[in-house]
């Protein structure tokens, strides 16, 4: 493994190897939910308010934790930690929520059915991550 | 929305995501080739954002709304060059799987595409 160039910050990476798919992954969801609850929320919200709210939670945190990724460091690396396993215990609560009561939700969520309709990315997302974010860096890049 | 292309933009990111799979899986970085190919991909969905508009423009509409279709049409778009930038960045395998996850996010575009304009 080749030593990454060290610019003037000394953060460590969180995104070299693999996570740089870790960020595309989150990358793509934001975008997904984010645009999605965006144009739910702003075209019809009365139909399902808490689907669509939810939906936008989900791309609230999805944007954090690809920024706290990119960001690098150890702040981040605990603050993305702690939103993966939010975000796990979000996807399970909603697809468990979303098969127990259908009624209560008119329309899908980026979490209906655990993530279903995304291929079941909402919920394999966030196991990875933590896996990756388990343990801190050594600090001066050793290990990759 | 041209079947054809769509069914044609589908067919290339998925060989896109098997040769960039592959290269990941042969412990390879993306090389020019590969870009090659992102720029292939990248020009088909680019022609499928034109004709899209340009189908729109005529009084068409697609079934399930404009405005995801319009958005559905920009992010077929920006997909694989995002994926591929972030590839120059990581010049290991993991940015070739990048690339390759960049190629399968973009199929299921393009099935969204084709379900949002027919409806």
């Amino acid at each position: 493994m080749t030593v990454t160039d060290e610019g003037p910050r000394t953060r460590q990476k969180l995104i070299s190897g693999p996570g740089i798919l870790l960020v595309w992954l989150y990358g793509v969801m934001v975008v997904g939910a984010v645009s999605r609850s965006a144009v739910q929320i702003s075209t019809d919200f009365h139909k399902a308010p808490l689907a669509y709210t939810l939906s936008a939670i989900a791309g609230v945190v999805y944007g954090f934790i690809t920024y706290s990724l990119v960001r690098g460091g150890e702040r981040a690396r605990r603050a993305a930690l702690v939103c993966c396993a939010a975000e796990l215990a979000g996807v399970l609560a909603v697809g468990t929520w979303t098969l127990a009561e259908p009624s209560a939700f008119p329309d899908a969520t980026v979490w209906s059915d655990f993530g279903m309709g995304y291929l079941f990315i909402p919920v394999l997302l966030p196991v990875t991550a933590v896996f990756w974010l388990r343990r801190p860096r050594s600090q001066h890049g050793a290990s990759a | 929305m041209l079947v054809a292309l769509t069914i044609a933009t589908s067919v290339a990111a998925l060989a896109l995501a098997a040769w960039c799979g592959f290269a990941a899986y042969r412990d390879q970085p993306t090389k020019d080739w590969h870009f090659i190919g992102m720029g292939v991909v990248t020009l088909l969905a680019l022609v499928q954002l034109i004709v899209g508009i340009v189908q729109l423009a005529r009084g068409e509409d697609p079934a399930q709304g404009t405005t995801i279709f319009v958005a559905y049409l920009i992010g077929s778009f920006a997909c694989v060059p995002g994926a591929g930038f972030m590839s120059l960045a990581e010049r290991t395998r993991w940015g070739s799987l990048t690339v390759a996850a960049g190629g399968v996010v973009l199929a299921v575009l393009e099935v969204r595409l084709y379900d949002i304009w027919g409806g």
